[in-house]
């Protein structure tokens, strides 16, 4: 028998066990499947906790109900991989050898890894909302607090859902202005980039909204260090906060580094075509543990399961890899007062205007607000947790298509 | 796309002024570069960031960030943006003669 280990049972891992359960002979490989966490959380949830649009119970669910049978599942911390010995050692001192290896660990925030972040008033004057903790924590605090000068900070490149830290800054002029206190609250925004998006026709397309809604952008703004009440950046200016939103440096696991098989955040560096390691053959990684020069998002992960599952199974049998993942992502952006814009784009696209089709649900806008977009955001969260995740497959193609997009001539 | 003469060199840059073909670049072009951003010597400091971003340009097909190049160069953050003042991610790819880094979306 041989075995296929993946470490990580979030959107990415999940979706590779169950796509590939059916594909491959159980008289042949054997699915294993490594989690320490026993929940499962809707990442993209989080979001809208602190607003009181979502309920914490809303994003939670048991790890085990969504992944098939014929996957063994085991619960416990993953300490080392010794890829020359193709073995997994895991935190409870067992040892799990495989034939080929899945590194499906994601990127977690590290707020340790910013000089006096979590000692400068950690959830209670600084707040972050990429845990589910830090969300409900959030939640609470916005609840209760009387207004002032509101900063959403990003700490580092590359972060999870590069749209959220925006998204919060509309979802909380929204939320302000409903409790009849906007003019009370400053909303500021603090990136360590040149402009508020890496793509330009998108970040000329969501500065205008953040200008539209009141947001101060703050660019080219890289912290150094955190006091109470300030930013400070590595060339000395200081952004002061009464309540700072943070979006901390991310990292991947641990033993990613120990192993030797990450990069300077601990991201495993592969072929950004097939998810394959650059130094080991059989080892894999997919989902936000992959270094990728795309998004770190769930509709990323989505899309390269779809190219993996096909190339996986022809790459086991001997035969060449027929797909090649395009950097393809989606994203929905919320965008306040129930409204929604949506971004598609890939390694070689940047997002661009026009509609987006899908069959019997579309058609979405493209980079312009419209009310279906923020609809399809909600009705996304069933559609994770009963189409994507049991690895059903979802009208929407893994490659990025030009089909309803405007192009600007000479583009 | 154009194409400009540095320090006696055709070279072909982009609408921002970075290098398009990193072939084109030598060590008389860096100087000629940093110089048009206001660096006005290059000190071994700035040599050792510029070798490290070439190297690992060739190596990995993209240009390192500011964190990447903190941790593999040995020259850290702070002493980065002394180097290269205000944007010390694009001003020394910009010198190296390599892309714009993406800032990984």
């Amino acid at each position: 028998m041989k075995r296929l280990l993946v470490l990580g049972a979030g959107t990415a891992g999940t979706m590779v066990v169950n796509r590939l359960r059916p594909k491959l002979d159980e008289g042949e490989w054997t699915i294993t499947i490594v989690d320490e966490e026993e929940i499962h959380y809707y990442q993209p949830g989080f979001l809208f906790i602190p607003f009181g649009a979502l309920d914490p119970a809303d994003v939670v669910k048991a790890t085990r109900e969504f992944v098939h049978d014929g996957v063994e599942v085991v619960h416990a911390g993953v300490e080392l991989v010794d890829p020359e010995n193709n073995t997994v050692t895991l935190a409870d001192g067992r040892t799990l050898e495989y034939d080929e290896l899945v590194i499906a660990t994601g990127t977690r925030t590290r707020p340790d890894q910013t000089e006096g972040l979590l000692e400068s008033g950690w959830r209670d004057t600084i707040h972050d909302f990429y845990t589910f903790d830090g969300a409900v924590a959030l939640h609470d605090k916005l609840r209760t607090w009387e207004g002032g000068r509101l900063v959403v900070n990003i700490m580092e490149m590359p972060f999870k859902c590069p749209v959220a830290p925006m998204e919060f800054s509309f979802l909380a002029d929204a939320f302000f202005r409903e409790k009849g206190m906007r003019d009370r609250v400053e909303l500021v925004y603090v990136t360590p980039l040149d402009a508020v998006f890496t793509k330009p026709i998108a970040a000329e397309h969501l500065s205008h909204l953040l200008d539209e809604k009141g947001v101060h952008v703050e660019t080219d703004f890289y912290v150094e260090h955190v006091e109470p009440g300030k930013l400070v950046s590595y060339d000395e200016r200081e952004v002061p906060f009464d309540l700072l939103v943070t979006i901390p440096v991310h990292m991947g696991a641990e033993f990613v580094a120990k192993s030797g098989l990450g990069d300077e955040l601990n991201h495993v560096p592969v072929d950004k075509h097939n998810f394959q390691s650059k130094k080991f053959a059989n080892v894999w990684a997919i989902g936000d543990a992959a270094d990728l020069p795309t998004s770190k998002a769930g509709s990323v992960a989505h899309f390269s399961v779809d190219v993996f599952a096909v190339n996986f199974v022809e790459h086991v049998h001997g035969r060449p890899m027929p797909e090649k993942f395009d950097g393809h992502a989606i994203c929905f952006v919320e965008t306040g007062n129930d409204k929604g814009l949506m971004i598609d784009f890939n390694y070689e696209t940047e997002p661009l205007p026009g509609k987006y089709p899908i069959p019997k649900i579309g058609p979405f806008s493209l980079l312009e607000e419209s009310k279906i977009n923020h609809m399809g955001k909600m009705a996304f969260r069933w559609a994770y947790w009963n189409v994507l995740l049991p690895g059903r497959p979802m009208p929407m193609p893994a490659h990025l298509t030009m089909a309803g997009k405007y192009q600007s001539e000479g583009a | 796309m154009a194409t400009v003469n540095v320090a006696g060199h055709d070279i072909d840059v982009n609408e921002e002024g970075f290098l398009t073909n990193p072939a084109q670049w030598d060590e008389e072009v860096a100087v000629q570069l940093a110089e048009q951003i206001g660096i006005d010597e290059l000190t071994d400091d700035h040599w050792k960031v510029i070798k490290f971003l070439r190297a690992d340009y060739a190596d990995q097909g993209e240009t390192a960030q500011l964190r990447r190049t903190s941790t593999m160069s040995g020259v850290g953050t702070k002493e980065l943006y002394v180097l290269f003042p205000k944007k010390p991610a694009k001003k020394m790819a910009y010198v190296a003669g390599l892309p714009k880094p993406k800032g990984c979306v």
